[in-house]
């Protein structure tokens, strides 16, 4: 027969954590000023947009057209030449060096071939040793050289091509990276204060000792685990904000839906993987056991498999699979869709509802992990 | 068990693995009174208390404390008990009086009646000018003077403490003492474990606890008394070589040192010191004094357990 | 007779606590040192500061006639130490355990097949070499760890409080066989807070707060308590004593075991006057009479002379 709840009992737990997270400055640290770190590292310093790729040009023609051609290279900020070359064989060693990623080859005769409306192929040379990155700049070459077409044949001949693309990129115009990242960052934030900082705490007072004292009094398990998540509940709603305020400010990134339900989903998302974090703890009992599960469990995962950095649709079947049980993943979908394309709980109230399923359940799995029991 | 008992245990039995702790103990301690559970490391002193407290679940028998019946229940006796483990439950990180405060929160004990209790804990700990400090940088006799404060802040009718002077100093070890005689006198019931022999003596009642079992059970005078052996001390020019010579002489059981005298327990009932004296003679030590003693605790225990020094065979059950 | 070791004003400070406070002593070959004080005294620093694991904020000493500044290696080499929580590997067997400690300090061959064997009588293992360290009894532990300790016969030997919660069979058991090493040459350099163990040795130190408050044999530090003790007998000891402390004559009262110890300024006349003193609070006394002081009355005697209660 448990006794009755008891909120004093409850606030006294939560009192005492606050008064051990204020002393242990590596906690702190980890609470408040590695969530801020990560905001501007991954903001800044990853990013998928490629700009001001270096490319250098060999132009045969020199006439006004290749010279034209050239400029549309230059004024867009993808590519920056960075040098004229008199030979063929010179591109060669500039892409073995790296000096260059691309080059531009215009062929003598362009300008003619142009206007007499035949095809006048240009050959672009590309280093592929980082896929990546030359995939992007041959699809941004190849851009450039379809509106430069375009504007060539329809200026000279005012006739309309059959079909015309336009294409139009929703929520997200100039596809910054940025935007993409920041709001999974949260997500990622959230689950390094659970990994980290709960999971250590139930078990740091089974090695120390004073668990055993704890469990003679009649304080109620549900007062330890609640008592325990408000003080990490509080810090991980001001993480919350501020990474939203940083992305917001410093990375444009824009906040187009409500913010009341991004609070709300952040809040219930919080809460459950605090609760997870909390459960590792009471289950493995020692703190270097609960760190290393609550990374594989939770910080891996939600970093690799929610979407957050790398697409999910792309992954093979069987970590797809696994994806659909991180609940990272749906917490970002929603956040994504709050900053970027402004839907709030009329299309997102399965996630809403979902967020506040986990929280019930990382609270859930808390409580019955806990136990009042030596051995 | 009576129903006067405050304390009792019948059959209490815990295992780990095949390891029996404890094995099928069974006490009754009376209201109001101090009882010690006695013996060395292994004994199962810790193991038993836990299972008093609530913290560790007995593989078998039964436990009731303040009337509760603590298997079944073992959440109900814990508003009416206070816990002291050996490793203290305190926080290092936390200063004497958040401790204090802490445990006063968990048993809820009324505001109002705070002021006057923390006065009165300061009082006899004499930790009043250290209330700010942090509890990991006290010392050893004020950490447990501490812990012994935390367990008593909500006054508790049944106070469990598992070797709560264990390394502590001489001068701390008499304070504590002082202080659970005042319980005691109080209504406090009071159960201690202890492998100090002497503490044990102070008690009103010993359970001498050898690899889980009880070895024996009663006042410490009547233990004393009860040994149907004459005791003597011994004192010679070379205890060492007095205490070997003793241990194989004529008319005696059993010879062991105690600091620079020897306690020699003699065959029959009304042994002779006499055969023992003239081996000593024959030796050439000098024996500066010989008077009966009444059995000490410790004597009565190596008595009792007649554990072997060497062969690790007659241990064999124990692991 | 030469020294095995020797300290002056050693002193080790950590931040602004000073642990060990110039502490001086001299150890001779072959003599058991003990080295008394209740935790937090510096027991354990001091012998650190010997054997090389720590390092003097100043003064000076010398181990086997090594500086334990500059040449702690080389004494490493000659000492044995068994430390507080035994360094023994519980998931290795008894045999594993002495061969793994061998192998540190050299001893290989037909050595190791000696002290082996010699090491598992002392212990009384011998059929047991083969069971799981951590399945032994305390007390087989203990004397595991002391044979570890001296594998390599090292000159000296330093024992940190060896014998914490062992039973008192066993602990007597031990120190049989640390009287069989000094017997055989062995200087033995013991920490204990059991002061009934203190007896045992052939010198003291008793420290308390850093500092050696007493340096002598035990039948001397024993004389340094010049005032009478007086062992009362009663029905009710605690009642007693409290009563006691602070009587008129009374230095000090306390409990030991159920009876009474009070010391006092002329035994005489406590003999006359407190009877009848308790006996006015309506308490029996069955019996007055002097008794020789244990270590413990010595160490508080010589404390509370200092001034100061023992904690800070």
């Amino acid at each position: 027969m448990r006794n009755a709840l008891s909120l004093g009992r409850l606030l006294a737990v939560s009192r005492k954590e606050v008064l051990h997270l204020r002393r242990d400055r590596r906690s702190l640290g980890l609470a408040f000023v590695l969530p801020a770190i990560m905001v501007l590292a991954f903001g800044w310093v990853i990013s998928f947009d490629i700009r001001h790729i270096k490319m250098a040009v060999y132009d045969e023609d020199r006439s006004q057209a290749s010279r034209a051609l050239v400029d549309a290279f230059t004024s867009s900020s993808y590519f920056v030449v960075t040098g004229h070359l008199d030979r063929y064989g010179d591109a060669e060693p500039l892409l073995d060096r790296g000096a260059v990623r691309l080059v531009l080859v215009i062929p003598p005769r362009f300008q003619a071939r142009l206007s007499g409306g035949g095809p006048a192929p240009v050959q672009a040379l590309v280093d592929g040793s980082d896929a990546n990155t030359a995939t992007i700049a041959l699809a941004y070459a190849r851009g450039i050289v379809t509106a430069y077409a375009s504007r060539a044949v329809l200026g000279a001949r005012r006739v309309a091509p059959p079909v015309r693309a336009e294409t139009r990129v929703w929520y997200n115009e100039e596809l910054k990276s940025s935007n993409m990242i920041v709001p999974g960052l949260i997500a990622v934030v959230m689950m390094i204060i659970a990994a980290m900082l709960t999971s250590l705490t139930i078990a740091k007072e089974w090695e120390r000792g004073t668990m055993e004292q704890l469990a003679s009094t009649p304080v109620h398990p549900v007062e330890v685990v609640f008592g325990k998540l408000l003080p990490y509940l509080g810090i991980g709603m001001i993480d919350v904000l501020v990474t939203g305020f940083i992305g917001d400010v410093i990375f444009a990134v824009p906040f187009r839906g409500s913010f009341l339900f991004f609070v709300g989903a952040s809040f219930f998302f919080l809460v459950g993987a605090l609760g997870i974090g909390l459960a590792i703890s009471a289950a493995t009992k020692s703190q270097m056991l609960a760190i290393q599960v609550a990374m594989v469990a939770t910080y891996l995962p939600s970093f690799l498999l929610s979407g957050f950095m790398f697409d999910v649709a792309n992954m093979p079947t069987a970590l797809q699979a696994i994806a659909l049980f991180v609940p990272a993943r749906y917490f970002i979908t929603a956040v994504r869709g709050i900053f970027l394309k402004g839907v709030g709980p009329e299309v997102l109230w399965p996630y809403g509802l979902g967020m506040i399923l986990f929280g019930i359940a990382g609270l859930t799995l808390a409580t019955r992990a806990f136990k009042k029991e030596i051995g | 068990m009576p129903v006067s008992a405050a304390v009792g245990v019948r059959g209490l039995t815990r295992r780990f693995g095949a390891h029996p702790a404890v094995d099928g103990l069974t006490f009754a301690v009376a209201a109001g009174t101090l009882f010690g559970l006695v013996g060395p490391d292994g004994a199962g002193k810790t193991t038993t208390l836990r299972m008093l407290a609530g913290v560790l679940r007995p593989t078998a028998g039964e436990i009731s404390v303040g009337g509760v019946d603590v298997v079944k229940d073992p959440e109900g006796s814990k508003h009416h008990v206070a816990y002291m483990p050996q490793r203290f439950g305190l926080y290092n990180d936390l200063t004497v009086r958040e401790n204090l405060d802490f445990y006063a929160d968990l048993y809820q004990v009324p505001k109002a009646d705070r002021p006057a209790r923390l006065e009165r804990l300061y009082r006899f700990s004499n930790l009043g000018p250290f209330a700010a400090r942090l509890a990991g940088r006290l010392s050893g006799g004020m950490k447990q003077k501490l812990a012994l404060s935390c367990a008593l802040v909500h006054q508790p009718e049944i106070l469990l403490l598992d070797e709560p002077t264990f390394g502590v100093d001489p001068i701390s070890r008499r304070d504590l003492w002082l202080i659970l005689h005042d319980m005691v006198g109080a209504g406090v019931t009071v159960v201690v474990s202890t492998a100090y022999m002497d503490e044990a003596e102070r008690c009103d009642t010993v359970a001498l606890l050898e690899r889980g079992r009880v070895v024996a059970l009663d006042t410490p005078e009547a233990l004393q008394r009860g040994l149907p052996v004459r005791m003597e001390a011994v004192r010679t020019a070379d205890p060492r070589r007095a205490a070997a010579l003793l241990a194989t002489a004529p008319g005696v059981r059993r010879a062991a040192l105690f600091g620079d005298v020897v306690h020699v327990s003699l065959e029959g009932g009304d042994g002779n010191f006499e055969p023992a004296g003239a081996a000593l003679a024959g030796a050439g030590i000098a024996v500066l004094d010989h008077h009966e003693i009444v059995p000490s605790l410790e004597d009565v225990f190596i008595e009792m357990t007649g554990a072997q020094a060497h062969g690790a065979a007659a241990h064999r059950g124990a692991a | 007779m030469s020294l095995a070791v020797s300290v002056r004003d050693l002193t080790r400070r950590f931040g602004d606590f000073t642990a060990v406070d110039r502490v001086s002593f001299d150890v001779e070959d072959g003599r058991i040192f003990g080295f008394l004080g209740p935790n937090g005294a510096g027991k354990t620093t001091t012998i650190r500061m010997l054997i090389g694991l720590l390092v003097p904020t100043s003064g000076e000493g010398h181990v086997d006639g090594l500086d334990i500044r500059t040449e702690s290696e080389a004494i490493k080499l000659r000492i044995g130490y068994m430390s507080q929580l035994f360094s023994l590997y519980g998931d290795l067997t008894v045999d594993e355990n002495i061969r793994f400690f061998a192998g540190l300090y050299g001893v290989t061959g037909e050595r190791l097949a000696r002290r082996r064997a010699e090491v598992l009588a002392m212990a009384g293992l011998e059929a047991e070499h083969d069971r799981l360290t951590a399945d032994l009894p305390l007390g087989f532990k203990q004397r595991l760890a002391l044979g570890c300790a001296v594998i390599h016969e090292p000159p000296l030997l330093f024992l940190d409080e060896p014998t914490s919660g062992v039973d008192p069979v066993s602990r007597r058991a031990f120190w049989d066989l640390i009287y069989g090493l000094a017997d055989r040459g062995t200087t033995v350099f013991v920490s204990t807070h059991y002061m009934e163990e203190a007896e045992y040795c052939h010198r003291l130190a008793l420290m308390n707060r850093g500092r050696v408050i007493a340096l002598d044999t035990p039948a001397a530090l024993r004389a340094l308590m010049t005032e009478p003790l007086l062992e009362i007998t009663t029905d009710h000891g605690p009642a007693v004593a409290q009563l006691l402390q602070g009587a008129p004559g009374v230095i000090e009262a306390a409990m030991f075991g159920r009876e009474v110890h009070v010391m006092v300024e002329d035994a005489d006349a406590a003999a006359r006057d407190l009877p009848a003193l308790l006996a006015a609070r309506g308490h029996r006394v069955h019996g007055v009479q002097p008794v020789r002081p244990s270590l413990e009355d010595v160490f508080v005697a010589l404390v509370r002379r200092e001034g100061g209660a023992v904690a800070g």
